[in-house]
């Protein structure tokens, strides 16, 4: 549903369904809406089996790399006598994207049996629920989730009676985007900074611990129950465009448009009505310019460009972005860009970790050139030298986040370029559009 | 042990093959391309941060980081394509937008690979035109200084301390452009190794206290050269400055010291520059210790010991060749000597290897050709024995002990306190200024050169202890050292078959060491 | 604890418990905290796994984490405290100074700034006196600073007051919220 508002009848609600009523947070409030019913039914079934339904389910990583879920799980060898792990990736930092927060917030029962799931599903005994540490409220409920299904045996030891050890732990991060690239979340988790590893070796192999592991997003485990309930034939069916993209998905929208919120759609959905009939479109008196579609890390799409998306993993890359995070930013034409763009830069300066020379020295002197552009005092060399270190910062690092910094820019610079030349000649920037009164 | 499987690929278009699992950096070594890097170490666990070492590989998508790519059979490595001298050209301009660019005042300078890359494949400009960050200079103690300023965060010394050192003393602080390298208030870099990380940083961020603002690297003469302050033997540079001994630095050994020495051994070099030397030969007559010629000094000498029994007092520093002559001329009598003690330092991160608790180069020599180590250097002076000093000072030894020798030579640098009254003395050089082998406390027989010019009349130990033994009548002609080691060899089963050109300059163990485990690549971390 | 603002979580008061620089140092684990900590070591392979909540137990306890905190830290996770302090300063939510009673965080970030989270900010430091970001105001009970990415982007602008978050700030409701803080 498109919390925090009423559901739009366009919507299809499978994880959202229970968003807004308190009740469906507790344990009771939860089996009573058909909770950890998908856990008992993957309990009694063979992990292998698992997989094979989630992979059959077409569902794919819903943090921003799109891998199919069911494949990455089939990595993990059975039987190598090592203990294995699955961290569930709740450190939901992009900019833009807040649907691992009110899934965590709405339906944490939902969180905790998907985790259960899929670490039965590996051959874990343990899942790792990394929450970051601005998550308080998330954390709050996560925290009595688990309590709750400890003390109700759904967890621990014998967990539903099954006689397998599932534990699932909480653990909170310390404010750090970075620890929501999987291995910088395996580094913190194990009390490290949050460093990205050089890959390979890849999780499944040498992860956490350096054990095994799997790592998933919060959404994805989610959306493991009602397929493991319903079938992977009913979950792969869900499906607007591309047989590629199944299933629904999340999007939380902000930025300026009438209704902000979380919204759940079959893949696919056409990205123009999304924009203007479930989040109601621009505020009174203005239009928007762009949008920004599945978190900050991914390329700005023209209105042109977006209105012709639909709004799956291919449907994005079409339109010339990524479905990514699923994290929308609409900017309407009262904002300058080149301040948007600015503080997009400042937010991944921030935020590096500083181990790769081009994320460390590119993100900073980035912003340093994008502030100095916004402040008027820009140069039209200071476009194509930041063009230029865009490059570099593109396919030479360790883990992305360097490019995630140069793909707004350089995106940017490519479609407004015009915002940016009348900074340098001097023009002020004034909104299309007179400011509403 | 199974054979490791070779992989073959082009580098630069050499053909290369190389075992299984090598990284593409060590294969390029192989093929005589050095790739340019900052953070690969061979001594340290793999980071892979510093995207200096960024190679085009066909067929990959993306560049690879050289140093942490295994190489792949039929792989093709370009290192100075567009796009790989591109990329690195990137990384330099980045490496330098907030450096200071001081090299005139950067200890650095001259040795420093920021400096060496970036004319080799850096900008001319910088396009860099926003204010620098400034990061004051940071006392790391022990003979450490930190300067962020000139940091690139490669984190070598991080990793020397983590994973070689154990004792995670530094870090690296704050993050993005912020970051820097820290440790924590109170606890200083006290680690008995932590002054390789000096030698460690690629460019001028980490200095030496006690080298700072000696000397420009061009200036310096450098030497192969073993360092002399323990029984370990590490191998080491000398380096020298107008004749007078600056720095000593590690010399990569993997059978001996890795890329590694100890502070202690690093920092104990002045004494090699000592001064208040002997100079001439110089034979007691009615005023006294008046100079002569060599040949004078010499024959006095010869006379002296004929006939007589001679006690040798020899300096444990003495090199094999220079033991083995004074074998010769004690012919019959006794050798001895003692060797200064200290607390075993180990490295823990590299196997037998340590800062040992005897603090001379050949204690192991000594005793294989026959010296007696003892406390008390001159218990085995018998009454009427003529008494031969070799580069021993006797300190803490009191003149009335050296009083029931009939006669007293002292060979040596220095004129020793309690050798006052001695006959005849002949000035030799001192460990760095003289050429020779020493054998470690494993049995490694290693080479050491002249780093120094002896002063005055001083002649090498070995060529006076030759010139000795001629005028005693024995077969003696010796022109170079390698000849005397020729003779040992023969003469001797322990460096049975060793020979200089044998030995080179990473040595080779006598034929009865005790076994020791091949230190290969260093046992840290996984990467 | 700070009053219940939206209806939703307590958080701890951090002024109560703030130890100026000069005191001397409290060792936190003992008793319950030392129990605490026990409970979650269980949770992991690895000693040094704790070090991330350990940390936050100082910070609740201390109201910042100090170097002595970092050393109580170490001793207890087998680390040393050049390490320690080397995560600690990685991560932004560790306090490495004391702050004010309410750390007042609000969220730039581009989906909040093109919402308007810059006169959000200019309320807050004009109404705690405060005048400039990260500083203390004099009588110590606020301290504003901009966070990155709180995560809560369609509830532009949101602020967190210690472990409290309030979604949807305006800056005319600043003084009403500033006037619950008393």
């Amino acid at each position: 549903m498109g919390f925090p508002h009423h559901s739009h009848p366009r919507e299809t609600t499978v994880l959202t369904k229970y968003f807004g009523e308190n009740e469906a947070r507790t344990l009771d409030g939860w089996k009573k809406r058909g909770g950890y019913k998908a856990l008992e039914k993957a309990l009694g079934m063979q992990p292998a089996d698992i997989v094979n339904v989630v992979k059959e389910s077409g569902l794919r990583g819903r943090g921003g790399a799109g891998f199919p879920t069911g494949v990455k799980w089939s990595f993990m060898k059975p039987g190598d006598g090592k203990p294995h792990y699955l961290c569930c990736n709740a450190d939901e930092s992009e900019p833009g994207t807040f649907k691992d927060r009110e899934l965590m917030r709405w339906t944490p029962h939902a969180v905790v049996e998907g985790c259960a799931i899929g670490a039965y599903a590996i051959g874990a005994e343990t899942a790792y629920v990394y929450i970051r540490g601005e998550f308080t409220e998330p954390l709050h409920w996560m925290e009595l989730a688990v309590k709750e299904a400890y003390a109700a045996g759904i967890l621990g030891k014998n967990a539903m009676g099954s006689g397998k050890r599932i534990d699932v732990h909480v653990h909170k991060g310390a404010g750090a985007y970075i620890c929501g690239e999987e291995t910088a979340l395996m580094e913190s988790l194990e009390g490290r900074r949050g460093n990205p590893r050089i890959k390979p070796p890849f999780p499944a192999v040498s992860g956490v611990f350096g054990m095994p592991t799997t790592i998933n997003n919060v959404e994805t485990l989610a959306a493991t129950a009602p397929i493991l309930l319903n079938g992977a034939d009913w979950y792969k069916k869900m499906c607007l465009s591309n047989p590629k993209s199944t299933g629904t998905k999340l999007f939380s929208v902000c930025g300026n448009v009438v209704r902000p919120g979380t919204y759940e759609v079959v893949m696919g959905f056409p990205f123009k009505e999304f924009l203007y009939d479930l989040c109601g479109g621009p505020l009174h008196g203005r239009k928007f310019k762009a949008v920004i579609p599945g978190g900050a890390s991914v390329p700005i799409q023209t209105m042109e460009e977006a209105e012709a998306t639909l709004m799956d993993y291919e449907g994005f890359v079409a339109g010339g972005s990524m479905l990514g995070s699923g994290g929308v930013i609409v900017i309407d034409d009262a904002q300058p860009m080149v301040t948007v763009i600015a503080r997009l830069a400042r937010f991944f300066a921030h935020e590096s970790c500083g181990q790769c020379t081009q994320c460390r020295e590119g993100t900073a002197w980035t912003t340093k050139i994008l502030e100095r552009i916004r402040d008027g005092e820009g140069t039209i060399e200071d476009l194509d030298t930041l063009l230029d270190i865009g490059e570099q910062m593109t396919g030479k690092t360790i883990c992305v986040l360097s490019d995630s910094c140069a793909v707004p820019v350089i995106s940017g610079i490519k479609k407004f370029r015009g915002e940016f030349e009348a900074l340098i000649q001097g023009r002020r920037f004034h909104p299309v559009t007179a400011a509403v009164a | 042990m199974a054979e490791s499987k070779m992989v073959n690929l082009t580098i630069e278009g050499r053909p290369v093959s190389v075992a299984e699992g090598t990284t593409i950096l060590e294969a390029a070594k192989t093929a005589g391309v050095l790739i340019p890097h900052y953070c690969y170490h061979p001594g340290l666990p793999i980071a892979g941060v510093c995207r200096m070492c960024l190679v085009e590989v066909e067929k990959a998508p993306k560049l690879a980081p050289s140093c942490a790519t295994t190489v792949a059979e039929g792989q093709v490595v370009h290192v100075y394509s567009d796009k790989s001298l591109d990329a690195r050209k990137g990384v330099l301009e980045m490496l330098l937008i907030n450096h200071p660019l001081d090299c005139p005042i950067c200890d650095q300078s001259g040795e420093c690979e920021l400096q060496d890359y970036t004319y080799q494949e850096g900008r001319e400009d910088s396009r860099y035109r926003e204010p620098k960050r400034f990061n004051p200079a940071e006392d790391f103690g022990g003979d450490v200084i930190y300067v962020p300023n000139r940091c690139i965060l490669c984190t070598r010394c991080v990793r020397f301390m983590d994973d070689v050192a154990h004792d995670p003393a530094l870090n690296v602080s704050e993050r993005g452009d912020r970051a820097l390298i820290g440790k924590f208030e109170g606890k200083d870099l006290t680690h008995p190794w932590a002054a390789n990380v000096v030698d460690l940083c690629p460019v001028g961020a980490l200095l030496s206290k006690d080298f700072l603002n000696k000397a420009r690297a061009w200036e310096l003469d450098r030497t192969a050269s073993i360092c002399p302050n323990c029984t370990q033997g590490c191998n080491v540079i000398m380096e020298t400055r107008e004749n007078q001994l600056v720095r000593m630095r590690p010399r990569p050994n993997e059978n001996v010291n890795a890329f590694f020495m100890c502070d202690w051994g690093r920092l104990n070099y002045r004494w090699m520059n000592e001064k208040n030397r002997v100079e001439q030969p110089m034979v007691r007559g009615k005023n006294g210790l008046a100079p002569t010629s060599w040949e004078a000094a010499i024959s006095a000498a010869a006379r002296a010991l004929g006939g007589k029994k001679a006690f040798v007092a020899a300096s444990p520093m003495l090199s094999n060749e220079s033991l083995f002559l004074l074998t010769q001329v004690m012919d019959g009598g006794a050798g001895a000597f003692r060797v200064t003690e200290g607390d075993e330092a180990p490295l823990p991160g590299v196997d037998d290897l340590a800062l040992r608790r005897e603090r001379a180069a050949n204690v192991y020599g000594a005793e294989a050709l026959g010296f007696k180590k003892t406390k008390d250097l001159l218990g085995g002076l018998g009454q009427g024995d003529v008494l031969v000093v070799a580069g021993e000072d006797l300190a803490g030894i009191d003149a009335s002990a050296v009083s029931r020798a009939s006669e007293v030579i002292v060979i040596g640098s220095v004129l020793p306190e309690a050798a006052a009254k001695a006959s005849i003395v002949l000035p030799i050089a001192n460990f760095s200024e003289e050429e020779g082998t020493v054998t470690n406390l494993r049995g490694r027989v290693q080479r050491f050169t002249q780093a120094r010019q002896a002063p005055g009349e001083t002649r090498p130990s070995w060529l006076v202890l030759g010139d000795l033994l001629g005028a005693m009548g024995r077969q003696s002609n010796f022109f170079l050292p390698s000849e005397v080691f020729a003779k040992l060899a023969s003469a001797h089963k322990s460096f049975a078959g060793l020979s200089y050109d044998a030995l080179g300059f990473k040595g080779l163990p006598v034929v009865d060491a005790p076994p020791t485990r091949p230190k290969g690549p260093i046992a840290v971390g996984a990467a | 604890m700070i009053p219940d603002l939206v209806g939703g979580l307590e958080s701890p008061d951090y002024a109560s418990h703030d130890r100026a620089a000069h005191e001397p140092y409290v060792a936190v684990f003992t008793g319950d905290r030392k129990r605490e900590l026990d409970e979650l070591l269980t949770r992991y392979p690895r000693k040094m796994a704790a070090l991330l909540p350990a940390l936050w137990i100082v910070q609740r306890e201390h109201g910042w984490v100090s170097e002595e905190g970092m050393a109580e830290v170490a001793g207890l996770l087998d680390l040393t405290p050049a390490y320690v302090k080397g995560v600690v300063t990685f991560y932004t939510m560790y306090h490495q100074h004391p702050v004010g009673k309410y750390f007042i965080q609000v969220c730039t970030t581009s989906p909040c700034g093109i919402c308007g989270a810059e006169d959000v900010v200019k309320a807050f430091l004009r109404h705690t006196n405060t005048g400039e970001l990260g500083v203390t105001s004099p009588d110590g009970r606020f301290t504003v600073i901009e966070v990155e990415c709180l995560g809560a982007c369609g509830f532009a602008t949101p602020v967190m007051v210690n472990e409290e978050f309030i979604e949807s700030m305006t800056p005319d409701k600043v003084p009403e919220l500033l006037a619950k803080l008393a």
